[in-house]
């Protein structure tokens, strides 16, 4: 057990390095995944062949394959970051597909009479849409969302092959150097991946609470 | 337009403004795929020398053997995680606390860690005892044996109340009402959920190139290290990823679909804990 207290700055220095990568690549996924559900559902063909073929690609692609392109396939083309930015963009690219897929089905699960009530009743395409249809496309967003950003926690592990030294990486550092405490160190780390978890998880059940509305 | 509820029918005026904005995103579109070419070709990405590994057979049958190492992977794991899922959904379903707390712990712990970190932590301590194939497969089953208890949990809930009312007044035990009626009926709704696990186990099994094992991911990584090649690699382990796993993924709705005709609604996006697990549906949200 003394050795997750000996180790405790190496480990705070970890998690702190998993969270930067979920908060940013957080970010960027769902920028980009956003504007990709706008794509999928725009009346435009293109775009939706856009939208399609980006997420049928890139959640079919393994994660450490879009690694090996990102960290490996740049510098190849010439294109240079650092190991940390790198993991980034691989993380967001791959979460972007997610977040489209979340995005979407929440709007698909307004049903279609809701709009066509708020046209009746004479509401512009701005009213309809600002007004009914997504803020209850909005909160069903919520959960799934909630999914695709602990997943996104999980896969930042991923980085740990990669050159980043986050959480998991560290666990590996520490338990090459002190095997014997390798079950205090295993379940420690765990613990820290499990509460960033259940922060996650609870701020979406509270969201959902908060947003609650009958239907 | 998948009948979106955000549009209406298109006038004629809205129908030129479509085909402007269609014609305008396909020139932007052009324009990005022309710059990326050019790119990869200031670069020589289309040399013969970086693809000429893949059409080398000795190299193209060590990918192959690497694709049913792959394979063995995911179809070992996923074979292990249904009765893995099945006890730890009924003992999350027990009328005994002492059964249903350590499934809860142990379904929620496995759910919440990287697999990545269990394929670390085995092959330190234990990769001599068990073999780099095992150091793979427990973490895969773990996660996605805990994935699937909780798919299954909601399956079984999912169970229409009069079949185990039905069940009890005829005289039949907790168990008995488990194995005889809920679990088969659960079953064959779920199985469009074992299906994108499976593609959620094939893309896992990519991060056994961190030990490294000799599945395909693997392979690629000793070919990228030799030839210098990283691009070509990444596209052509992509592209047999992409195949595999989106043809998975048309099996999952094509069953789905079937189901759904036939009346049985497949099994229900499991709540857990404020946590939808459904949106792992086709494709998963694995690594």
């Amino acid at each position: 057990m003394d050795v997750l207290f000996d180790q405790s700055d190496a480990i705070f220095d970890g998690f702190w390095e998993t969270i930067q990568l979920l908060l940013i690549s957080g970010l960027f996924a769902t920028v980009l995944g956003t504007f990709l559900a706008a794509m999928r559902v725009a009346p435009v063909r293109v775009m939706n062949a856009i939208g399609t073929t980006y997420v049928n690609t890139f959640r079919n692609t393994p994660l450490v394959v879009l690694f090996i392109l990102v960290v490996f396939g740049l510098p190849e083309l010439d294109i240079q970051y650092t190991f940390f930015e790198k993991a980034t963009i691989a993380l967001s690219i791959y979460t972007a597909a997610f977040v489209c897929e979340a995005v979407r089905a929440g709007i698909n699960t307004v049903a279609a009479g809701q709009a066509e009530a708020a046209r009746s009743i004479g509401m512009t395409f701005t009213q309809t849409l600002g007004r009914v249809v997504l803020p209850q496309a909005f909160r069903a967003v919520v959960p799934p969302m909630a999914s695709v950003y602990i997943a996104l926690a999980k896969n930042t592990s991923v980085a740990a092959g990669f050159g980043v030294t986050e959480a998991t990486a560290t666990l590996s550092a520490l338990l090459n150097n002190d095997p014997q405490a390798a079950y205090w160190l295993f379940f420690g780390i765990g613990l820290g991946y499990v509460a960033i978890v259940a922060v996650i998880s609870t701020g979406s059940h509270l969201l959902e609470r908060h947003w609650a509305v009958a239907r | 337009m998948s009948g979106s509820v955000l549009f209406d029918v298109p006038g004629p005026r809205a129908r030129v403004r479509h085909r402007i904005i269609g014609i305008v995103t396909s020139v932007v579109l052009v324009g990005v795929l022309v710059w990326v070419v050019l790119r990869l070709n200031q670069n020589d990405q289309f040399a013969y020398e970086k693809w000429e590994p893949f059409v080398t057979p000795a190299i193209v049958q060590d990918l192959f053997d690497g694709l049913i190492v792959t394979l063995e992977i995911a179809v070992v794991a996923i074979a292990l995680s249904i009765p893995f899922g099945m006890i730890f959904a009924t003992g999350r379903l027990s009328d005994h606390w002492f059964l249903r707390w350590p499934c809860f712990v142990i379904v929620e712990f496995f759910r919440a860690i990287p697999v990545l970190m269990m394929i670390f932590f085995l092959s330190i301590k234990y990769a001599t005892e068990i073999g780099k194939f095992w150091v793979i497969v427990i973490p895969l089953v773990l996660y996605n044996g805990s994935v699937l208890a909780e798919v299954f949990r909601a399956g079984i809930r999912a169970v229409h109340k009069g079949q185990s009312e039905a069940g009890y007044s005829i005289g039949l035990r907790k168990y008995q009402l488990m194995v005889i009626i809920l679990i088969p009926q659960a079953i064959t709704t779920m199985l469009p959920a074992i299906i994108s696990q499976c593609v959620v186990a094939l893309k896992d099994s990519a991060l056994a190139f961190v030990i490294p094992f000799d599945e395909i991911v693997s392979v690629g990584n000793d070919i990228r290290n030799e030839f210098h090649n990283s691009f070509a690699t990444g596209i052509v382990l992509a592209t047999v990823f992409i195949v595999i796993n989106y043809s998975l993924s048309r099996l999952a709705i094509w069953l789905e679909r079937r189901m759904a005709r036939r009346g049985r609604a497949s099994a229900e996006t499991p709540k857990v804990a404020g946590v939808d697990v459904g949106d792992q549906s086709i494709g998963g949200a694995g690594a």
